[in-house]
């Protein structure tokens, strides 16, 4: 596969790792009533969508950057590339 | 109709006029006691188990394509029984147990070939872990032998021992191990659940689960709706998607794990060998082809093929390990999706819905698994209970903290 | 020998003969023969023995669908079974054996299989040798393994290289054929990158088969001259002898060019193959089409081929199966062979057609409505039974029958990505369906379009349209545009046997049979019979036995299903995959820069993941490992020991929230720590599990230096970087990895400073007072070379570790070392380091296993609560802190001399054992020569309120069972006074 990094143009998949669903991004408050059940399920449970996923890739072998991709899991076309920081902003994530 | 040299040579002399089809073709009946969704080895391995053991016989088992074309028909066809943690091992050697009558039991050669197999390894680190694993075993009754790089050396002198980066330093060996002829353990399976009167329904796509107050009615199919009691969903590595019918979220990713086979060959490997310092398992099927595999693609994926930087990372691992397989061809590769689970251990449970009930999350050790799979998925549609040896296989583990995580990798799906 | 069957004309090279063995005879042939060219020259028809029945077998084919032609190429430890020895180029010297068949090719002893053939119909197996259940690996399965399998292996390492590649371009043409030639003109003329890659060693495809013209040439000359001009093209690369094997995702091809198979021997450092990954934006498919034969009674002799390989035979190499030839055809393209043999002196003895408007001829026999019923000749054909249309039956003397039922388009690559063919009804064949791989196209034959012509404009305008070029129409010569008409004929009723998959032997009746059996689904048909599971993966027998099935089943050929096709398109040898990565260079190495000098020291090195690390240092004299490792521990804990912990991660954290976000990754807090202090941290998953430990030292308030295990030293950068970038994307905080920018070294015991202070420049204090335990700080050494000291332990001696640039790290060591001889000071290994830590209960990884929290290891306390750190939340789940979860304990045999074995279990001194009664197991053992006794680390359920308790230790697989005493993980001086001196 190809991800073409909003840096660094289109790379070879096999310089990226792997992480998971990027709602990994969104980690819940650890001081929230239901924190624990919050923390399961983020840690625990996936849509796992066959179709349109939003994942996160980590440009290992690169210049570390950590990418949002959207990739379609019945075909692996890829239709979005983005910095997972800008995502992690966009979400509300700060400090 | 019972197999038999016999029956092969009365046929042979008959022009093979007697052989029958080795299940019906049937139209599904409007209710069934139990809907089993998924025609794989571990579908159909329940309903032989439900018909059989449980003595339910009013069972379908529908699957959208054709039998015994999921992982079961696509996977490198290892038994074992080699775990470590209370949580498997009496679950696998169960299973094992049950390979070691499956023939007689089916009326059906499976062509279970207890070759053994051999799990190298090459730090210290390894061999602590092995011994661990492998007194597990013996511990809950299972075999279970650690060989020392000498040991290892005789019995398999074509092993990289004297240009190896990562050197043999022995490995855990069970010989009770080995392999099965994949597709007929399918066939078996299908043929006594037939025999016992199970409808079994290819080309019926589930498209939906009818739940009414919070119970499952049946399910909605390509061929109309089919009610039941209760519904069993056997599907790994869509489950995903089937569960998803009933508003569930589940502790799994859909990943593609690729395997390969070489042109056939007379014989070079003994048996089933699995290369501790790379991504690299590998036996030698009947027939003479290197059956070989690695480490899954690494991405979420329902797409039943992967691409090069595995097949390359598994070849090196095989020429590292093995030498001699340089000049064998690859044939073919091809790819299966995998019920990736966030301990790399299976679930065989209830589910939220009343009279739904999931099989699943099996990762990439589906099929040695598929007797007792069946068998316990059975006791649990049978009984409401889960059968004594897979009582861990539980959703709640997550929540609780009761994960079996054999490899150490925690809850990301892709590294075990 | 002579040439007995050697033609006029052809594309060989008659000046030059070369010599070449089969099956220990010599015979001879010219460059630009095949290997199964050469031997039909030389009249040798019979090549090997079939899969299953050992049934004798020749050429089919002229190409890479060969299913019987396979011979083991060459011998020693370059032998390589299987090989086609219609795709194996001639080189002077070249050695083949025929395979599969005991004691001779022509006497095989398991041709007896085909007397029995009967009881070995398709599946036979699965009915029968089951009783007894013990018979199975003993008897039943060693006789069908050695009776299966075709070629062997030489059992010895591969000796040639390999390499892989990258290439990139606009437009990828696979097949160099007519298509393919004018797809890559019009692109190359158009000045885009363009790869022109072909499996075969002559460019041209067909046209280098047929006798048309192209313009006003030959199809071959029109080829040769579209080549010369495609050399020419700077932008324009042809890739001859490279296949593309598969088409992987986002335009990446595999393509394997081999680059040494048609030379005797490989030049020094030449790789035999190389596997290329080919970047494209656009491709081309024009890989044509593939014969298809027509089933018949005993149609698999030596002798009957493909007709229209015994055309490629003929007008290519110049060479004819034998002086005598029939043909059986279904449609005109059968004739072309006749007329071409017939014009190169061959005798025709017939063309048999199941026509009945089949077209005359006057040169020879046409036989309409006729079909082929039988044959005869056990080891090659010598007479062919034709029914004719009366009723009556003709024999025909002869040695070769050449066969055609059709064309199919060569669709295998628009498979790769799950994409189904679909059925057309006017070529009775499947055809690409509409869901290719994303940017590939199809022309020529394999598209469907059946002439030279047609070729010619679809690889035109396929090209074009590929790259959207606007340029007109490029002027095509004229060619043969004759569409061959094709109306399917599968096979001959009512013949007992008839083969489909020639090499695994599955016939016409076993295809009937899979479906009285019920296996009607096509996937279940192949995998029940076999039906194209063999190396051909059944190019040439696929559609046939789908057709059949169909037939059989009242369907038509689209309701009964598709075969896809898988990578790769033809086998590929492993080590093709492999490449350069086995043996030493299967993984990279990395070295410590001081590993050569404990080379020098003859140290005995240890693989650490890609690292080497010395594990000990034997001195002249010391026997066994365990000296050595006594005596570094010894003279480590009574003087001063050093030891390269260059491998650790390193981490550079910098930024006004560097303490902020070590608070957020460690479980335990981190704003507090002043400057100058170093810490040890834990840090966990988000599961809760402990994930590593290490330490952070603040140079700086807003500089830290963090330190991973070596094992983790990736993995714990990346989550760091996932921590900040995903997690809390607004702090102000950078990483940086500096594991190799440092070479970092232990020096341990208790005359560790009275060492360093011999080599720390004058104005840095590192007294007890100045440079307190877990002091940190940025110093010189050596009259003025920068470095870091940390007083940190992990042996629990009173410890530095220092660390210089790398490049200064061999000279470091070497000062040490001649600073250290007053104190005698010693190098030691990760040995001595394991024995060190494992008496100070330090975990590490054999306990770090990803299963254990910070409760299970006795670091509970360090989780702190007060804070959002990761894993902290699920570290709280209720199994996780249950009464009676493991800890960590420390394991003495009550006989100091008993062995302690990492991965024995723990249980009660009496009672049962088994795995009911089990309540923990050993995670590491040593011998420490301080305590003089063997002891272990271990994780014991309730283990921290058992201290004293007796267990016994079990190890049944290592055959051990040892009575010991729960204790304290600190072994060595549990106060820590040491580490504080």
């Amino acid at each position: 596969m190809i991800i073409n990094h909003p840096l660094l143009g289109p790379r070879d998949a096999s310089e990226f790792t792997y992480l998971g669903d990027a709602s990994l991004i969104n980690r819940p408050d650890w001081q929230a009533e239901d924190a624990a059940d919050a923390f399961y399920e983020y840690g625990y449970l996936r849509d796992n969508p066959a179709g349109e996923h939003q994942e996160l890739w980590y440009h290992e072998a690169g210049d570390r950057s950590w990418l949002v991709v959207t990739r379609d899991t019945t075909t692996h076309e890829i239709s979005k590339v983005e910095l997972a920081r800008d995502v992690a902003r966009a979400r509300g994530r700060s400090k | 109709m019972r197999y038999s040299g016999f029956r092969v040579i009365k046929e042979a002399l008959t022009g093979h006029k007697g052989w029958k089809p080795v299940w019906r073709d049937p139209e599904p009946k409007a209710h069934y006691d139990i809907i089993v969704i998924g025609g794989g080895g571990h579908g159909l391995a329940t309903a032989h188990y439900l018909s059989k053991v449980y003595g339910h016989r009013n069972v379908a088992v529908v699957e959208k394509g054709w039998i015994g074309g999921g992982n079961v028909g696509r996977n490198t066809t290892i038994v074992r029984s080699n775990y470590m943690l209370d949580g498997n091992e009496p679950f696998y050697e169960f299973s094992m147990k049950l390979w070691e009558g499956l023939e007689q039991d089916l009326n059906y050669n499976a062509m279970m070939s207890q070759r053994g197999i051999l799990n190298l390894f090459h730090t210290d680190g390894q061999r602590d872990a092995y011994t661990r694993r492998g007194n597990a075993m013996i511990l809950h009754g299972a075999d279970a032998e650690l060989l020392d790089a000498d040991q290892v050396r005789k019995e398999h002198p074509y092993l990289n021992f004297d240009d190896a980066r990562f050197p043999i330093k022995g490995g855990l060996a069970q010989r009770r191990g080995g392999t099965a002829r994949h597709d007929a353990v399918a066939w078996g399976f299908a043929r006594s659940a037939d025999s016992h009167g199970v409808d079994i329904i290819q080309n019926c796509e589930v498209t939906g689960l009818r739940i009414e107050n919070g119970k499952c009615l049946g399910v909605e199919t390509s061929k109309g709706f089919i009610g039941a009691n209760k519904v069993g969903c056997a599907v790994a590595g869509n489950s995903g998607r089937v569960m998803n019918m009933a508003g569930m979220r589940l502790p799994i990713e859909s990943h593609v794990l690729q395997a390969f086979v070489s042109e056939g060959l007379k014989p070079v490997l003994p048996s089933v060998i699995t290369y501790g310092a790379g991504h690299f398992y590998v036996s030698q099927s009947d027939k003479g082809g290197l059956v070989f595999g690695g480490d899954i693609d690494g991405y979420n994926t329902y797409a039943q093929r992967g691409n090069l930087p595995v097949v390359e990372d598994v070849c090196e691992g095989g020429v590292s390990l093995m030498p001699m397989i340089g000049r064998a061809r690859l044939l073919r590769m091809w790819g299966g999706v995998m019920d990736m689970s966030m301990d790399g251990s299976p679930i065989i449970d209830r589910t939220p819905v009343e009279g739904l009930y999931f099989n699943g999350g099996w990762c990439y050790g589906g099929f040695k698994a598929t007797p007792a799979s069946g068998y316990c998925f059975a006791h649990l549609l049978a009984k409401d209970e889960p059968h004594s040896t897979a009582t861990a296989y539980r959703f709640d583990r997550f929540r609780t903290g009761r994960m079996i995580d054999e490899k150490g990798v925690g809850n990301q799906p892709n590294l075990h | 020998m002579t040439q007995s069957n050697r033609l006029s004309g052809g594309q060989i090279d008659r000046n030059t003969t070369v010599n070449f063995r089969f099956d220990n005879r010599n015979y001879t042939a010219h460059p630009g023969d095949t290997l199964a060219s050469a031997l039909l020259a030389n009249d040798v028809r019979l090549i090997g023995r079939s899969f299953k029945y050992h049934r004798p077998r020749g050429l089919l084919t002229a190409g890479s669908e060969e299913p019987n032609g396979i011979v083991e190429l060459r011998s020693g430890n370059r032998q390589e079974p299987n090989t086609r020895a219609t795709t194996t180029e001639m080189f002077d010297g070249l050695e083949a054996q025929s395979q599969n068949r005991w004691p001779s090719l022509k006497f095989d002893a398991l041709g007896v299989n085909d007397l029995f053939s009967n009881f070995l119909s398709a599946g036979f197996y699965y009915k029968t040798f089951m009783w007894p259940a013990a018979f199975w690996e003993k008897i039943y399965e060693p006789i069908i393994r050695r009776a299966a399998g075709l070629g062997s292996l030489s059992m010895e390492a591969d000796p040639d290289e390999y390499d892989k590649g990258f290439r990139h371009c606009d437009l990828l043409i696979i097949g160099a054929g007519p298509s393919g030639l004018m797809a890559a003109l019009t692109a190359g003329r158009a000045g885009a990158d363009v790869i022109l890659a072909d499996e075969d060693f002559r460019f041209g495809g067909r046209l280098n088969s047929e006798t048309f013209s192209v313009g006003d040439q030959s199809g071959s000359d029109w080829a040769a001259q579209a080549v010369a001009e495609l050399s020419s093209m700077p932008n324009v690369r042809l890739m001859a002898r490279t296949t593309v094997i598969g088409a992987f995702d986002h335009g990446i091809y595999g393509a394997v060019e081999r680059t040494g198979d048609h030379v005797a021997t490989l030049p020094a450092g030449k790789p035999r193959q190389i596997l290329w990954r080919i970047y494209t934006k656009k491709t081309l498919l024009c890989a044509g089409s593939t014969e298809r034969p027509i089933a018949f009674e005993n149609n698999d002799r030596p002798g009957i081929m493909m007709a229209s390989a015994l055309r490629t035979y003929a007008n290519r190499f110049a060479v004819t199966a034998s002086q005598r030839v029939a043909i059986f055809t279904n449609n005109d393209d059968g004739h072309r062979t006749a007329a071409d043999l017939h014009a190169k002196g061959v005798h025709i003895c017939a063309v048999v057609d199941v026509r009945e408007d089949a077209p005359v001829n006057y040169d020879y026999e046409v036989l309409s409505g006729a079909q082929v019923v039988n044959t005869k000749g056990r080891l090659g054909l010598t007479f062919v039974e034709v029914a004719l249309p009366d009723g009556s039956t003709r024999t025909l003397e002869c040695g070769a029958l050449g066969v055609s039922g059709g064309w199919n388009p060569n669709v295998h690559l628009t498979c790769h990505q799950r994409g189904r063919p679909v059925w057309n009804d006017d070529l009775a064949a499947f055809v690409p369906g509409s869901n290719l791989p994303v940017g590939l196209t199809v022309a020529g034959a394999a598209n469907g379009v059946m002439s030279t012509q047609g070729a010619l404009q679809s690889g035109a305008e396929a090209a074009a349209a590929a790259l959207e070029l606007s340029v007109a129409q490029p002027v095509l010569p004229e060619a043969e545009d004759t569409p061959i008409a094709q109306k399917p004929f599968w096979y001959v009723e009512g013949c007992k046997r008839a083969w489909l998959d020639q090499q695994n032997d599955v016939t016409v009746k076993d295809v009937k049979l899979s479906y009285q059996e019920g296996f009607r689904s096509v996937e279940h048909l192949k995998r029940y019979t076999t039906l194209g599971m063999a190396t051909d993966q059944g190019k040439t027998s696929n559609i046939s036995a789908l057709a059949i099935m169909a037939e059989v089943a009242g369907k038509s050929i689209p309701e009964t299903g598709t075969t896809i096709f898988r990578p790769p398109y033809t086998p590929v040898p492993i080590s093709t995959f492999a490449g350069r990565m086995k043996g030493q260079e299967f993984h990279p190495t990395r070295l410590t820069p001081s590993h050569y000098w404990a080379k020098e020291k003859g140290a005995v090195f240890v693989e650490v993941g890609n690292w080497l690390r010395a594990q000990w240092f034997p001195l002249p004299g010391e026997l066994h490992w365990r000296e050595s490792v006594d005596r570094e521990v010894r003279q480590t804990r009574a003087s001063v020991g050093v030891c390269d912990c260059t491998t650790l991660g390193k981490i550079d954290v910098q930024g006004a929230d560097a303490a902020d976000f070590l608070n957020r990754v460690y479980a335990n807090g981190f704003t507090k720590l002043p400057v100058g202090k170093t810490r040890y941290g834990l840090m966990l998953r988000e599961d809760g599990m402990v994930m590593d430990d290490g330490t952070a030292a603040r140079l700086a308030e807003d500089h830290f230096v963090v330190t991973t295990t070596t094992a983790n030293a990736v993995n714990v950068y990346r989550h760091m970087e996932f921590v900040r970038q995903c997690l809390f994307p607004d702090m102000d905080v950078q990483l940086i990895s500096t594991t190799e920018s440092w070479a970092q070294y232990a020096v341990a015991g208790p005359n560790s400073r009275k060492l360093l202070q011999k080599i720390v420049d004058p104005e840095f204090d590192i007294s007890n007072d100045a440079f307190p335990f877990m002091g940190c700080g940025n110093i010189t050494v050596c009259d003025g070379l920068r470095a870091r000291l940390f007083r940190i332990s992990f042996s629990g001696e009173l410890a530095f570790e220092i660390a210089v640039p790398s490049r200064y790290g061999d000279a470091l060591m070497r000062r040490l070392m001649t600073e250290g001889e007053e104190f005698e000071v010693v190098p030691y290994g990760t040995e001595a380091l394991g024995v060190m830590r494992i008496e100070k209960g330090h975990a590490a990884g054999n306990e770090l296993n990803g299963t254990t929290t910070a409760l299970n290891l006795g670091l509970g306390k360090m989780v702190s609560k007060k804070k959002d750190g990761i894993g902290s939340t699920l570290s709280e789940r209720e199994a996780l802190v249950e009464p009676d979860v493991l800890r960590l304990v420390g394991i003495k045999p009550v006989s100091p001399e008993e062995k302690v074995t990492a991965g024995g279990h723990l249980m009660n001194t009496t009672g049962p054992v088994d795995a009911a009664h089990d309540q923990g197991y050993v995670t590491s053992a040593a011998y420490s020569p301080i305590l003089n006794s063997n002891i272990g680390l271990g994780l014991l359920q309730d283990g921290a309120n058992r201290m004293g308790e007796k267990m016994r230790l079990v190890s049944p697989l290592t055959d051990l069972t040892v009575e010991v005493e729960i204790v304290s993980a600190h072994f060595v001086d549990p106060e820590g006074e040491r580490l504080r001196a």
